[in-house]
This record gives C-alpha cells, sequence and structure tokens, in this order.
C-alpha cells in the first residue's frame, strides 16, 4: 500500500540505487507530507541507510530522482538535515562537544569563514534542548553513547533546517534518553517541520510515528501509520522471519493499536 | 658552549641553511600530517615518499640537471598519482585499502628503483647525488633550497589556516560534510596535494624510508597531551620544530653525524616520552593511577576491618597484632604491613609494641565504608531485587566509589535505615 500526496515536502521517484552493480533498492517511488514524522521500518539490509543516504545526496543513483520541497537537493541544502549512524564516525577524534555542534552551522557559514559568537548560541541553545548544555566542553570520547547520540541530535538542530533525516537514532539509548529524543522530534514534527527516522523497535512504531515507510530493497509501504502498521504488510516487509513476526503480532495483539486489520 | 654559541650565531652560512631547512620541513610535514593521522591514512606518508621517486629521476632524465625545483615538481606529480592511484583501486576493484596502498607503494618504487639504476649505469657525471633522495642530505641543503622550502611552507601553512574547519569536518564526519552540500572531494584533493607537497620537500631532509615517520610521529605524540586539535597542531609543529633544530645540531656538533636520522631520531624521542610520561594518556600516569587507587583501596579495606573488629569486640581501643588481623582478613602479608605503616603516617593508626590500633579518625573513616557497604547490599536488595546472599561482592566495590553526594542521596532515598539485608546494624554516628 502506497499513498501519494498532494504537494510533498519529500518526492521520491522511480527510484534504484546499487553497490558494487548488487541492487540494494528498487523502483521506490514514495512522497512524504509537510510536518510528517515519518518511520523507516524493515529487516537488518533492506536498505534503509541506504534510501536516506541516496536522499542526501551521498551514494549515485542507478536511476531516478528525488525532490525536497519540490526543487533539487542541491537548491535546498540549508534546509535539509542529516543525523548518520552513530558508529560512523571516530568518537576518539580530538574535538568537544561544542566543536561538534558547532558543525551544524558550517553550511550557514560557507567555506572559509569561522564560527561566530552567533552560531555559538545557537549551539548552545541546540545543546539545551536536548538537554546536554552542561557537556559543552566536555571531550566527545568521554560521552556515553546516549550522549553522542544526543549531541549528534543537537548538531541537527543547529543546523534549524526543515527537514531532517535521521538513521537510527534510538540505536544502544536508554529509555530515558529515547523518551527525550522523541519528545524533541514530536515538538518538531509539531512545528512543522518534517523529520524522517530509521527505527527499529517494531513496539514503539505506532506510539511514535504519524506515517511509517516500510522497506525490503523494495517499497513495501508507504501511508499513515495506522493504514500501513498491519500484520499483512508487516509480513511482506520481514517475509521469512515468521518467528519474529508472530512474536510482533503478538505484541499487536495486546496493545490493541487502533486501526489494525486481522 | 662553543659550538653551541657557534651554531646559533650562525659563524657559517651553511648551518643557517640547514637549520632552518630541516625546520621548515619538520614543521610542515607535523602540520599536515596531523590531519593524515586523524583520517587514519598513516600510510599515505609512506607510499606518496615513495612513489616521488619515479619523479625525481624522470624529470632528471628529461631535463638533465639537478635543479630542486625540476626535481620537486618531477617528485609532486608522481607522488601525488599514486594516491589517486589507490582511491582508483579501491572504488574500481573488490580489493581493500590497504593492499591497494601496498600495491601502489612497491609498483611506483619499483620503477623509482629502475630508473635511477638506468641513469647510474648511463654514467650520467651529474646524477651522483641524486641517490641522495633515498636517504636524505639536509646538511647539504643551500640557500636556493631553502627559498623553495620555505614557499611551499608558507603555502602549506596559509592553506590550513584558512581551510582548517574544512578539514576539520572532512577528518571528523565525511559523510555529513557531503550532506551540507561542502566539496568534500575538492576539499580531499587538496589534503592529499598538501601531504604530497610536505613529503616532496620532506624527503630532501630525511629520505625516502624516514619520511613517513616525519608526517604521523609529531601528530601522534601531541596526541598523547591533549583532546582539543587546534592545540594538537601547534603541539605537532613545536615538537617539528624541536626535532628539526635537534637534529641539524647534532649533525653540526658531530658532522659524522646524519642530520635526517637525527630529526627522526630526536622526534621518535619526543613521541616515547609522550607515550609514557603524557598526563592522563601517557602509560606512566595510568600505571601510577591505578596504583594510587588499589593503595586507597587496601586502606579502606583495613580501616573498614578494625572497625569490624571493634563492632565485634564492642571495644574500639584494643590493639592487634598482624596475625590477628590477618585471621579476620586474609591480606597478603606485605600488602597489608604497607597498609598498616602508610595509615600510621596519615595518622589513622598507632603502633605501640606491634599492636596495631585504630584513632578516632581512622574509626570515622572505617565506620563510613561500613556504612556505605551497608547501605549499598541495603540498596541492591530493595531497590534492585537482588537476593541478600548475592549482595556483598558487589558493594565490597561499589563502597569505595561512592562521592559524598551519592552518599548523601543514598541515605535520603533509604531513609536513614537501621540494618542491612544481614541484619546488621549501619553504623552512623
Ligand atoms: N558500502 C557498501 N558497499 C557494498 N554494499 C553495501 C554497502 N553498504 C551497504 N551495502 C549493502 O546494501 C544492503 C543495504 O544496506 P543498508 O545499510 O542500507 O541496510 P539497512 O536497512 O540500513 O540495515 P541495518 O538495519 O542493518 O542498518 C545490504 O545488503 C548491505 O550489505
Ligand atoms: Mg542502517
Amino acid at each position: 500500500m502506497i499513498q501519494q500526496v498532494q504537494n510533498p515536502i519529500l518526492e521520491i521517484h522511480d527510484l534504484s540505487v546499487s553497490y558494487d552493480r548488487k541492487p540494494v533498492l528498487w523502483g521506490v517511488d514514495l512522497s512524504i507530507p509537510k510536518g510528517a514524522l515519518v518511520g523507516i521500518i524493515g529487516p537488518n539490509g533492506a536498505g534503509k541507510s541506504t534510501l536516506i543516504k541516496s536522499i542526501m545526496g551521498l551514494i549515485p543513483l542507478n536511476g531516478g530522482y528525488v525532490k525536497l520541497f519540490d526543487k533539487d537537493l542541491d537548491d535546498v541544502r540549508e534546509k535539509v538535515s542529516y543525523v548518520p549512524q552513530r558508529e560512523s564516525v571516530d568518537w576518539d577524534f580530538p574535538a568537544s562537544v561544542m566543536d561538534v555542534v558547532l558543525m551544524g552551522r558550517y553550511n550557514k557559514l560557507g567555506l572559509f569563514s569561522r564560527p561566530r559568537k552567533a552560531d555559538r548560541d545557537a549551539a548552545r541553545f541546540a545543546l539545551e534542548q536536548v538537554g546536554m548544555q552542561e557537556f559543552a566542553k566536555r571531550q566527545i570520547s568521554q560521552l556515553s553513547g546516549g550522549q553522542q547520540q544526543r549531541v549528534f541530535l543537537a548538531r541537527a538542530l543547529a543546523q534549524q533546517a526543515d527537514i531532517y533525516f535521521m538513521d537510527e537514532p534510538f540505536a544502544g539509548v536508554d529509555a530515558a534518553t529515547e523518551k527525550a529524543i522523541i519528545k524533541i522530534l514530536k515538538d518538531m514534527s509539531e512545528a512543522g517541520k518534517t523529520v524522517i527516522v530509521v527505527h527499529h523497535d517494531l513496539q514503539s512504531v505506532a506510539k511514535y510515528f504519524d506515517w511509517l515507510i516500510m522497506l525490503n530493497l523494495r517499497l513495501v509501504a508507504s501511508g499513515p501509520t495506522d493504514k500501513v502498521f498491519n500484520e499483512k504488510l508487516l509480513e511482506e516487509a520481514y517475509g521469512g522471519k515468521l518467528t519474529l513476526l508472530t512474536e510482533v503480532g503478538q505484541l499487536i495483539k495486546q496493545e490493541k493499536f487502533p486501526g489494525i486489520e486481522k | 658552549m662553543d659550538t653551541f654559541i657557534e651554531f646559533f650565531t650562525f659563524q657559517y652560512p651553511n648551518i643557517k641553511y640547514v637549520l632552518f631547512g630541516s625546520i621548515l620541513l619538520a614543521v610542515s610535514s607535523a602540520i599536515v600530517g596531523c590531519f593524515t593521522f586523524l583520517k587514519k591514512k598513516a600510510l599515505v606518508g609512506d607510499v606518496v615518499a615513495h612513489a616521488v621517486l619515479p619523479g625525481i629521476c624522470l624529470s632528471f632524465l628529461l631535463t638533465g640537471n639537478k635543479n630542486p625545483l625540476y626535481l620537486i615538481i618531477g617528485a609532486f606529480i608522481t607522488g601525488w598519482i599514486s594516491i589517486v592511484v589507490i582511491d582508483g583501486i579501491v572504488r574500481k576493484t573488490k580489493l581493500k585499502e590497504d593492499t591497494a596502498t601496498g600495491l601502489s607503494l612497491s609498483v611506483f618504487f619499483g620503477i623509482g628503483i629502475l630508473l635511477l639504476t638506468f641513469i647510474q649505469k648511463s654514467g650520467n657525471a651529474a646524477q651522483s647525488g641524486l641517490e641522495s633522495f633515498l636517504f636524505g642530505k639536509a646538511a647539504a641543503l643551500v640557500g636556493a633550497d631553502m627559498w623553495l622550502f620555505a614557499s611551499v611552507s608558507v603555502a602549506l601553512l596559509i592553506a590550513v589556516f584558512l581551510l582548517f574547519k574544512e578539514f576539520t569536518l572532512i577528518s571528523f564526519d565525511q559523510n555529513f560534510g557531503a550532506a551540507i552540500g561542502f566539496p568534500v572531494k575538492g576539499l580531499n584533493l587538496i589534503l592529499t596535494t598538501l601531504t604530497v607537497l610536505a613529503v616532496v620537500i620532506g624527503i630532501q631532509a630525511v629520505g625516502v624510508v624516514l619520511m613517513a615517520a616525519m608526517l604521523i610521529t609529531p601528530a601522534a605524540a601531541a596526541r598523547f597531551w591533549t583532546d582539543d586539535l587546534k592545540t594538537m597542531i601547534i603541539l605537532a609543529a613545536i615538537f617539528g620544530a624541536v626535532s628539526g633544530t635537534a637534529g641539524a645540531y647534532i649533525s653540526f656538533v658531530a658532522p659524522s653525524m646524519p642530520t635526517g636520522p637525527w630529526i627522526v631520531m630526536v622526534i621518535s624521542i619526543i613521541a616515547l616520552t609522550s607515550f609514557f610520561f603524557a598526563p592522563k594518556k601517557g602509560i606512566l600516569y595510568k600505571a601510577l593511577k591505578r596504583r594510587r587507587i588499589k593503595n586507597l583501596i587496601l586502606q579502606e579495606n583495613i580501616l573498614k576491618m578494625f572497625f569490624q573488629l571493634g563492632e565485634e569486640a564492642g571495644d574500639f581501643n584494643t590493639g592487634r597484632s598482624v596475625l590477628e588481623l590477618q585471621d579476620k582478613r586474609p591480606f597478603r602479608t606485605k600488602e597489608l604491613d604497607s597498609g598498616l605503616k602508610r595509615l600510621q603516617l596519615q595518622g589513622y593508626l598507632t603502633n605501640q609494641n606491634d599492636k596495631w590500633q585504630i584513632t578516632s579518625e581512622g574509626q570515622n573513616k572505617g565506620r563510613r565504608i561500613v556504612k556505605l557497604h551497608r547501605l549499598w547490599e541495603l540498596y541492591l536488595t530493595t531497590y534492585l531485587r537482588i537476593a541478600p546472599d548475592h549482595v556483598h561482592e558487589d558493594a565490597e566495590k561499589i563502597e569505595h566509589i561512592i562521592t559524598p553526594e551519592l552518599e548523601a542521596r543514598l541515605e535520603k532515598l533509604l531513609d536513614y535505615p537501621e540494618l542491612d539485608p544481614h541484619q546488621s546494624k549501619i553504623p552512623y554516628q
């Protein structure tokens, strides 16, 4: 089930991606409405990270195109923010929390110029939002996994973008941090920002997201959570892994999510 | 002393060239090397150093003389191509980066040796000295070399200064840089170019084999002292300058000593020293800290034992022999001895006729540890629902870690309980 929308903030048309000629995404066609809080779900290796990276122009496309705000990425970069997977960088780098958050201001600064006072203010404000203001001077290798995740989130917030792509912001964070982060994401979405999040925990999907993208090398579903989060589509996305699926089915039944057909 | 003054007052013009040449080389490669180091491309220096040889030989064959400018241009071109080749191999084939690196290094160096042998065999009179590129020839630097080095170094410094923010970003998080639209490819290209430049001019002082050390060692040494990138770069540059100066000076004092290898020797000594003695990250600091903690725990355990013995006897003033103490808790004799003596020095214990007795300060300290131990056991059983017979081990460790703030919070949370899970009284005053 793939629901297209009018005036989408993100439009992906017939997108195909491959690594070394091995196709990883096949003909993905979807559109996302403004202000949605979107979850991308699918099994390991489904191409979730790949989808985000190809939207951000980090890997070449085999075919198709991506439009943001009805424009090409290059024309709207300052409105787009990307939070990579936490493990994608070396946290032993000689930098403080403030240094990393300031990187969120670099696109506003452009080449050659140094961060100004206003950029530091913005960075500090972003740190406050994620509850990390006391850690500004802390060396980044001395952070816990959850704190690293918050730093990445703060860096994204400092960008003051309109659409955010986040790769597994909840990976390895404790329940309290997860709650804090989802609160921030919900606030952002209420403020009209679009937030697109790769997510792994099927239990919380219905609680967190109002729109879902289900992937498994191809697009299985894209639509409002209450319309697509059902056993049939989950089975299609996670196909084969029946044991897991029955467990999930069990969970869904117990939690009695609204709008799930049996 | 005389030689020292002679050296630093530049009584021979040649000294000036050797000294400044060495410093410029060492500083430039140290600064660029910081980024190479952080990008985990330590081997790049090695590849470029070896790959410049065919360039040097080719430009000599083409121009027929040893003008350093021509040689440097030739060196720069093949050095640069060797890096591009690595990237190309990684992107176009299934080979991993380490294989591609090795491949590029050996092919370029092989061609270089081939050409060098050819030049030597052809008996060209001007060729003598070309092989000095293999081992460096810092002591033979002349004025023209220095001006060339100086201009390259200055260009390098300006580039790093202007692009500091950009280089930091691509060293830390390349994908993010690309996502915000920075020209990551171009920046990488510039950084590669600077690295090749640093290597090409550095090689004239220290030679092919040692050049990689000039690039990476100052950065590695500096990293031990700081967690701030700017400080790290400045430190690396200072280390480079110091080793450049030392190398030049040593070879001046003892003319049979080669400058380049001594530069590398000194920077290696600096790195080793940092490795052992740097605060926080140095091995010695870490070992000392571990020992301090071990001693602290030992002493706290001894005081705790005295307190428990006093509790049992209902009297804290009895003197006890070492054997009696070991009966209560099987400390190793040597450790117990040193712990007792240190506690005596600190005024927590006294010793009369080989009988040890606890002072009232010692009692307070011992009581606190016992209290923390029992509070923590209670915390584990009530809040984490761990069985009472499983909490002792954990409390043995935690009792030494808890800070006064945590202590206060723990007391408040448990509401100043009287008994621990094993019905022992929790001592407050
Ligand atoms: N750089 C790469 N080179 C070659 N193949 C890759 C590369 N990155 C990913 N792949 C392959 O592409 C497929 C999709 O990977 P991707 O990382 O997008 O999955 P994912 O859905 O994010 O998985 P996960 O849940 O494990 O993060 C996988 O089969 C993976 O092996
Ligand atoms: Mg992924």
